[in-house]
């Protein structure tokens, strides 16, 4: 923030960075190879709904956009913070679709003028045991992706998370501040 | 970016408006001053020396006269998890949080830094509010820190309580010090001295007054931007506002007077004295704009901003 918006207390909405995204289908075999995680073909966009029917409306184009693909099905759920996340399933667990079905859905939010809303994009990989599971969560507004993996009773795989960070340093824009790697319990991806 | 968030220019010009005159004041101040009196080195060191100390430490200050101990994830999950969402879409660094155990409903943020800063809820709040009013009223603090609100109001005052230590001092210097000073030229210059100082005092407390609350209406407009939903900050308020007109006044006197920022102020608003006089702006003029948000969002085809 520059010197006269922090004098008159302004703050710009940040800018979401959408393109990173298309980097993670290659990510994917990466993590695939050498840590046996295979995405699950799911994926999901987590954003606060604003308040009023416009903010309705870009949420019903979106999924209108994505009903237009067979292979794909959307759903809809709000979590305990009140955030809505709009899920895509993918059967054939294709990661280049997968991305771009949730870009084309970030970018109708986007569009419709709610881009400050946006919380994040994940996407789910697991490995043979279903327990070993990795969600790269993807921040807009950092540009940047972190792994988060769930452990039973909330608690986080800590070493997994870090194997993930190690693999993919090269490949993704990983977030390097440790304490921006916040937990997301029970995210349908 | 198109956002449906405009700013609001009249606000941004109203608080220019502020910190000019308040830069004005001050600088007749300093000028008055330097022509009036020619030690004011001590003075000048003494309150800054205060005020450093105040900002430095301004979130163990508020922290402890809160009595706020700072929670873990594990203590207070939801919390955590609203602020933790909450900085990731505003991007920025999660501050420490902390709980104070009092039935008075209220929340501060307050540090030098972003990165010292700390967001305290009490109690009585957690217990009051559902998690999207609480989200609301987390926002509006997390706006208070990004827009550095310590550190712009520690400067601010800092030359209205020099203002006030100069009369002060003078005053007393004047009524024990050495009587032979007080005839002739050195009795008239102490008096301009006073009485110039008594002035920047009153001035610049009423510009710091209104400054503090543009300073609130920023932070409102901010929280509804980044949570998108303003009226759940405006329902915050009428529950915040309804319990803290029925704490008793002994809790009240003891939240006053630290440099932190406060979700309500601790006083009814009522007079339209004690408004002028007022760090926080009324409930109704705040719900005021938060409505104009609220209708801004809902607009079918929002007028775009680059």
């Amino acid at each position: 923030m520059g010197f006269l918006d922090t004098l008159l207390g302004r703050t710009k909405p940040v800018r979401p960075n959408l393109d990173v995204l298309f980097a993670i289908p290659s990510a994917a075999y990466t993590l695939q190879a050498a840590l046996g995680l295979a995405p699950t073909g799911t994926g999901a966009v987590c954003f606060k709904t604003a308040e009023g029917e416009a903010a309705g409306q870009a949420q019903t184009e979106a999924l209108a956009l994505l009903h237009t693909e067979p292979a794909a099905r959307p759903t809809l759920s709000q979590d305990e913070y009140g955030y809505t996340w709009l899920t895509i399933h993918r059967a054939d667990a294709d990661v280049s679709a997968l991305v771009t079905a949730l870009h084309a859905v970030n970018t109708t939010l986007v569009d419709a003028g709610f881009g400050s809303t946006l919380l994040c994009t994940v996407i789910g990989f697991a490995g043979a045991d279903p327990a070993r599971r990795v969600g790269l969560v993807y921040l807009f507004k950092r540009g940047t992706v972190y792994p988060f993996a769930p452990a039973p009773g909330q608690t986080r795989d800590t070493a997994l998370e870090l194997q993930v960070r190690a693999q993919l340093a090269g490949e993704l824009p990983i977030e390097t501040d440790l304490g921006r790697w916040f937990p997301i319990w029970g995210t349908p991806a | 970016m198109r956002t449906r968030f405009r700013p609001d220019r009249q606000l941004s010009a109203r608080m220019l408006l502020t910190v000019l005159l308040l830069g004005l004041v001050y600088a007749a101040f300093v000028a008055a001053l330097i022509v009036l009196l020619k030690s004011v080195f001590w003075v000048v060191v003494i309150a800054g020396g205060l005020l450093a100390a105040q900002y430095w430490f301004s979130d163990r200050i508020a922290l402890r006269a809160m009595r706020g101990q700072i929670v873990t994830p594990t203590q207070q999950p939801r919390l955590h998890g609203i602020i933790d969402r909450l900085c990731a879409t505003a991007d920025m660094p999660k501050p420490r949080v902390a709980v104070a155990d009092t039935d008075l409903p209220n929340a501060f943020a307050t540090g030098r830094s972003t990165r010292r800063a700390v967001v305290c809820v009490t109690t009585g709040l957690l217990r009051r509010l559902d998690t999207s009013e609480l989200e609301g009223v987390l926002a509006h603090e997390l706006s208070h820190i990004a827009h550095r609100d310590v550190a712009v109001m520690t400067v601010a005052s800092f030359l209205g309580v020099l203002a006030g230590l100069v009369a002060r001092f003078t005053f007393d210097s004047q009524l024990f010090g050495g009587r032979q000073r007080n005839e002739g030229y050195g009795g008239l210059l102490i008096m301009a001295v006073i009485a110039v100082s008594a002035a920047v005092y009153a001035v610049s407390f009423l510009l710091i007054r209104v400054l503090s609350r543009y300073r609130e209406l920023a932070a409102d407009r901010a929280g509804a931007t980044l949570t998108g939903r303003p009226s759940e900050l405006a329902s915050a308020l009428i529950k915040v506002s309804d319990g803290i007109r029925r704490i008793p006044t002994r809790d009240l006197r003891a939240a006053t007077a630290f440099n932190a920022f406060l979700f309500a102020p601790t006083l009814g608003s009522r007079v339209s004295l004690a408004t002028l006089l007022s760090t926080h702006p009324t409930l109704q003029q705040r719900l005021d704009r938060l409505g104009a948000i609220s209708i801004e969002l809902g607009e079918a085809a929002p007028r775009w901003d680059s």
